[in-house]
């Protein structure tokens, strides 16, 4: 059977509307069908823009016409509610920004359309991306288009669920702790998280600011490559974003491993660790190694801490960046109207669901007066040792291969009452977000009840081009990217 | 060291928050048991170890001081729950 349009990548998509094979128009058109027949089944989206992106493919299909197109002209892309789009309605997730419209577009909301890509919608997620599973969003979760009993992974698991069910050509996501890599993993896609300051924040709704950064969640690692080549760069709206050059990403794409080094933590390899989750990803690490790669046991001895750390430092960067939520300036307000005081209490104690308050309690307790030096500086300090772990570690190896995550998908509302348990499912994502490390999921196998597993590789900072070059080359030598859910439902559009 | 409901009392307020007795019951009890498992980095020796706040090297950002185009009031105060000419309007602060 050929393929649908809404089946297709962007690199796929692309040379056929250069060749005017099809037009950008007949792509939404294809992907919004798409949308009507599986959507009520994932919930990927919280907001669908259809007259929006029928509006940007007119614009992308003029543009194709006078051949100014870019990779991303005429792309329908789904974008996670956390980053701004200007007049688009951006709720994070929450009852606290249910109708907040952003009078303004985030930087790479500002790139993508500078090549006119097509936004589709926002995509469903954790609420403030506070959470693992999608279960804490506020519209509901979205579910796994593997199995739609169990969660798609979080918090940009309606990107993930997006991608793998064809809903859009590729996705936004944002990772703190392993939002874009757990989903992708979960979803059986491909998730990247660039290095900290690749990505310009400008306009990514704040949850926890030295962790936080914007990547693409894709059908396979060439549009991974292809969304980063036009969402990097320096921003002088974000002053942490980072004054360098930025590479053609799409060149590093080789098909072998020549000279490469990769490094296997042993921390990562130990009890908890799903079995099926193991096999599949040491017969990974067989197949980047049959490409030319070496093979090297490498330790990472603060590993076992990493959890702890980023559950301290997080929240309370969280707990400061969501006071801004005070019924005053945007979003929710009580109707609660005696004094200021009172309005501010009853306002987010009403917007906040119960998640973002177990955060922001954590965070504000880890910084009170008497904690703040055992808490809030011990765990900066343990940061401190997590990163000299990989800057050892990439004296041995060029990246640092692991599970995504330690098992693949469970039901819905298996953990949501238990909140560490939980967090300890963070434990392969976190490290490379607390150290800024750039890191890819890739697909690398489906367990007995057919749910995806996935493969991380973590590189030095501002090493994207390692990362997707090892991914890259895992991928061409294997179909696992290929497998799509929801057979059945392939209709022709 | 336990949390007592007083203290998730005392934080709520700090977090401008507000919990009813179910919560704070639920909220001490659940606390308690992440804190418990934070106290693993007691185990860390961590003598004369800089903290990180950051994983990239950051210093500064400094600019122009040069008067650059921003929001215009109207397009400020659109998501506000409630506004007056070109002011944010909020409950009542001070009892007279």
């Amino acid at each position: 059977m050929t393929k649908q349009l809404y089946q297709m990548t962007i690199h796929e998509l692309n040379k056929l509307l250069e060749d005017k094979k099809v037009s950008s128009g007949e792509i939404v058109e294809s992907v919004f069908k798409r949308i009507e027949s599986v959507e009520e089944k994932v919930h990927a989206y919280i907001t669908l823009t259809y007259d929006l992106a029928m509006q940007h493919a007119r614009d992308a299909d003029g543009r194709i016409l006078r051949k100014e197109a870019g990779f991303l002209t005429g792309i329908p892309l789904a974008i996670k509610d956390i980053i701004c789009i200007s007049g688009v309605k951006t709720t994070c997730g929450s009852k606290m920004l249910e109708n907040f419209i952003p009078p303004y577009d985030a930087t790479v909301i500002k790139k993508i359309k500078s090549q006119s890509a097509v936004f589709a919608g926002k995509t469903n997620m954790d609420e403030f991306a506070m959470g693992s599973s999608n279960e804490t969003s506020f519209f509901g979760p979205a579910r796994n288009p593997w199995d739609t009993e169990r969660i798609p992974g979080g918090s940009s698991g309606g990107s993930a669920a997006a991608v793998a069910a064809d809903e859009c050509i590729a996705s936004l996501g944002s990772d703190t702790g392993g939002s874009i890599r757990q989903p992708a993993s979960h979803c059986g896609v491909v998730g990247l998280k660039p290095t900290y300051g690749r990505v310009s924040r400008f306009g990514l709704i704040a949850f926890a600011s030295s962790l936080d950064q914007i990547g693409p969640v894709t059908k396979d690692v060439e549009d991974a490559a292809i969304l980063l080549n036009c969402i990097s760069g320096f921003d002088p709206m974000d002053s942490t974003s980072v004054n360098r050059e930025v590479p053609d990403y799409t060149k590093a794409l080789v098909k072998n491993a020549k000279g490469l080094t990769l490094g296997i933590p042993k921390e990562y390899f130990v009890e908890g660790l799903d079995p099926e989750v193991e096999k599949a990803v040491r017969d990974g690490i067989r197949e980047i190694e049959k490409q030319g790669a070496k093979i090297k046991e490498i330790s990472l001895p603060h590993t076992q801490y990493a959890v702890a750390v980023y559950y301290l430092i997080a929240p309370a960067e969280a707990c400061s960046n969501l006071a801004r939520y005070d019924g005053v300036k945007y979003g929710y307000r009580s109707d609660c109207k005696s004094n200021l005081r009172e309005m501010y209490e009853i306002t987010r104690s009403e917007g906040f669901g119960p998640e973002v308050k177990r955060r922001i309690m954590l965070g504000t307790y880890a910084l009170s007066a008497g904690y703040y030096d055992a808490y809030y500086k011990k765990a900066s300090q343990v940061r401190t040792l997590i990163c000299r772990d990989f800057e050892n570690a990439f004296k041995e190896c060029d990246l640092v291969v692991t599970p995504t995550a330690p098992a693949p998908a469970y039901r819905v509302g298996e953990k949501i009452s238990d909140p560490l348990s939980m967090y300890l499912d963070d434990i392969f994502t976190v490290p490379a977000n607390l150290a800024g490390l750039p890191c890819i999921s890739v697909p690398c196998g489906f367990n007995d009840k057919g749910l995806p597993m996935g493969l991380q590789g973590i590189g030095n900072l501002f090493e994207e081009e390692k990362v997707l070059r090892c991914a890259y080359c895992f991928e061409q030598n294997t179909d696992w990217h290929l497998r799509r859910p929801f057979k059945d439902a392939v209709s022709a559009c | 060291m336990k949390i007592t409901k007083k203290d998730v009392e005392h934080v709520a307020t700090l977090a401008r928050l507000r919990f009813d007795e179910g919560e704070v019951e639920l909220f001490t009890d659940q606390l308690n048991k992440i804190m418990e498992y934070f106290e693993k980095l007691k185990n860390v020796d961590t003598t004369g170890v800089v903290p990180s706040t950051h994983a990239v090297d950051l210093s500064n950002a400094f600019r122009e001081d040069a008067v650059k185009k921003s929001l215009p009031s109207d397009e400020s105060l659109k998501n506000a729950p409630d506004s007056e000419q070109t002011f944010f309007k909020v409950p009542k602060i001070i009892e007279v």
